[in-house]
């Protein structure tokens, strides 16, 4: 182990899935029967203990291969990753000690058993003793609104409620680095902020303690991060603190426009408008109308746009100018918008 | 946690993967019906089978000592076989993995609980025996039985563990596997009837598949012991009871490996879990 300030070092780390091809193809096609997924393409991180630092990425962007990685899950195919200095394939039995995870919608622990049992086996097998982890149980189903539920089995629970039954199993073991993989995944608006703050609190109860957290929301992202990487493809395209990505944007304005009428060959027309660098749509079927969000090379742009939904058939209906948020840096990046992508 | 031997995290982890078991026989207890009461019929159905053909009265007890020993081999090949597939398929398995104990921990621990479980239908199976079809045993060498029986047991589970980390490799309906080993096992250990006379009428590989089976020789011991004068066995029992000791070793040494095999490969493959992204 090398002496290390960081919680967490990656550097040209790759993961390479061998992918079977359907025999009957293959035997057609091709004599080599397998071929390769890139899930994580040389990836570069560096977290420094006490950050809380988050993964931005569509499907299928790596995020959570490379948590397997750093988990000691999955092996990477190249380059190298160290969790607090130790080396993810060499010593692994080290990292497992100090670190926990949480995946979204993840179905784990035993329905026979209840909620407090559950927690009380987890933490068994990291060697918490007993009382402590009674205590803790108790503190962390406190905080996140479970104690009703503590001496009920967990066949019986609500899919949000055995998401917080998770949370707090990554917690209970008080992990000096914590993954969490999607972790307010189907959780109500208020459980899910509850769970934000617990975090952050956590955090700064402890500041020693490293938080790694994909996720899908934005505004989760933007809320809790101190750093965030946005990650496609199996490359990191940027990582910063959400501000500073934010700046990114500073010399190109943000527009939404609202407006009826539109198809998708007229959004498309605006898209390929000379100067619009990044395009993301909603419809809204109440009124049926389309909310483009536009990131423009210049604010001068703005007349092209209009122009082109004119031309498109199109009726404007509202125009705004906005501050450049997490999601235009994404949409700028990735090329398409998060939601979209959640939506697919 | 850092401060935790790994010898102490090993048997924390054994009690408390054990717990769902136990729990789960609490508080589901259909098992009563499916796991004790139902087997009883079909060693039922042989004792008649051997009255009927006025066959020596030892026979009986041949009959219930390999009820009793069945039920272990049930276990260790429909839940222990099987275990890994089955947290793997909950999503279990990868938090086992991720987590600092060893899955052997786990597996003892599943192992125990298993074993809890088939000593409440041996137990039942040896009172049947007993008092309904008045066997007699002989009890001037318990401490030998319980030996061989202890012996037997560790070998059991670790072909059991074994068996889980190659289940889960090939098994992708895994109880094909299962059944693969069920029933020839009746059969290959001399379940119902004396294994002397298994060994005196099939070819030699056979013999040796039959060996290298826990139970065949753990068996064929305790017959030995309990129903002194009425078998001749394979071997002499204290023969028997090295053969176990060697297939216990040999087991645990296996398990030990194919389950250390098994996570490498299963990292290098990234198939600890079903979903991966």
């Amino acid at each position: 182990m090398s002496q290390s300030p960081l919680a967490i070092k990656t550097d040209n780390v790759g993961r390479i899935y061998k992918k079977k091809a359907a025999k009957r193809v293959s035997r057609a096609s091709s004599p080599d029967s397998s071929r390769q997924l890139v899930a994580l393409d040389g990836v570069t991180l560096e977290v420094e203990k006490g950050e809380l630092f988050g993964l931005l990425g569509p499907n299928g962007a790596g995020k959570t291969t490379l948590i397997k990685v750093l988990t000691t899950l999955l092996t990477p195919s190249f380059g190298s990753a160290e969790v607090l200095g130790y080396d993810v394939v060499r010593e692994p039995k080290a990292i497992r000690e100090r670190i926990n995870m949480v995946s979204g919608g993840e179905t784990s622990g035993y329905g026979i058993l209840t909620v407090k049992e559950n927690l009380w086996m987890f933490s068994q097998f990291y060697g918490v003793p007993t009382k402590e982890a009674h205590r803790r149980s108790d503190e962390l189903l406190a905080r996140l609104e479970l104690t009703g539920m503590k001496d009920t089995r967990v066949s019986g629970l609500s899919t949000g409620e055995r998401q917080r039954m998770n949370f707090c199993r990554g917690f209970i073991t008080d992990p000096e680095v914590l993954f969490l993989d999607e972790p307010t995944l189907g959780l109500d608006v208020h459980i899910a902020r509850v769970t934000r703050e617990f975090t952050r609190e956590w955090m700064r109860k402890n500041p020693e303690r490293t938080v790694l957290l994909t996720t899908h929301y934005m505004a989760e992202a933007d809320e809790l991060c101190d750093r965030i990487a946005i990650i496609d493809k199996g490359r990191v395209l940027a990582c910063d603190t959400p501000e500073n990505l934010k700046r990114m944007l500073q010399a190109q304005p943000v527009f939404q426009i609202r407006a009826g009428g539109l198809s998708e060959s007229g959004i498309d027309g605006i898209r390929s408008t000379t100067g619009v660098i990044g395009l993301t749509q909603e419809f809204d079927l109440e009124t049926s109308h389309h909310s483009l969000n536009l990131i423009l090379q210049e604010e001068s742009v703005i007349s092209d746009v209009v122009g082109a939904i004119g031309a498109a058939g199109g009726k404007l209906v509202g125009l705004e100018k906005h501050e450049p948020t997490l999601e235009d840096v994404f949409v700028k990046l990735v090329g398409r918008s998060l939601k979209e992508d959640v939506t697919e | 946690m850092r401060s935790i031997s790994p010898v102490r995290l090993f048997f924390k982890t054994v009690h408390a993967r054990a717990v769902p078991r136990m729990i789960g026989m609490k508080r589901e207890p259909s098992w009563i019906f499916l796991e004790i009461l139902v087997p009883l019929v079909n060693t039922t159905a042989f004792v008649y089978l051997y009255r009927a053909l006025h066959a020596p009265e030892a026979y009986v007890g041949f009959v219930i000592l390999g009820s009793v020993l069945s039920a272990y081999w049930m276990n260790v090949v429909w839940a222990m076989a099987m275990q890994l597939h089955w947290e793997k398929k909950e999503g279990m398995l990868q938090l086992y993995v991720l987590s600092p104990s060893s899955l052997m921990a786990i597996l003892v621990g599943m192992s125990y609980g298993g074993i809890v479980m088939a000593s409440w239908r041996a137990a039942l199976t040896l009172i049947v025996g007993l008092l309904l079809f008045n066997v007699h045993f002989a009890t001037d060498q318990l401490p030998l039985v319980f030996l061989v029986f202890g012996v037997t047991l560790i070998a059991l589970y670790g072909l059991g563990m074994t068996l889980s980390s190659l289940f889960i490799r090939w098994g992708r309906e895994p109880w094909h596997l299962a059944l693969a080993f069920h029933e020839p096992a009746f059969f290959l250990t001399g379940m119902n009837f004396p294994l002397s006379a298994l060994f005196a009428s099939v070819p030699g590989v056979i013999s040796l598949i039959s060996a290298l089976l826990p139970i065949s020789f753990g068996l064929d011991a305790l017959r030995q012991l309990l129903l002194p004068g009425t078998i001749v066995g394979v071997f002499p029992p204290m023969t028997e009871l090295w053969l176990i000791a060697g297939l216990a070793v040999l087991f645990l040494t296996t398990s030990y490996i194919s389950l250390k095999f098994m996570e490498r490969q299963a990292r290098v493959e990234g198939t600890l879990a079903l979903r991966l992204s």
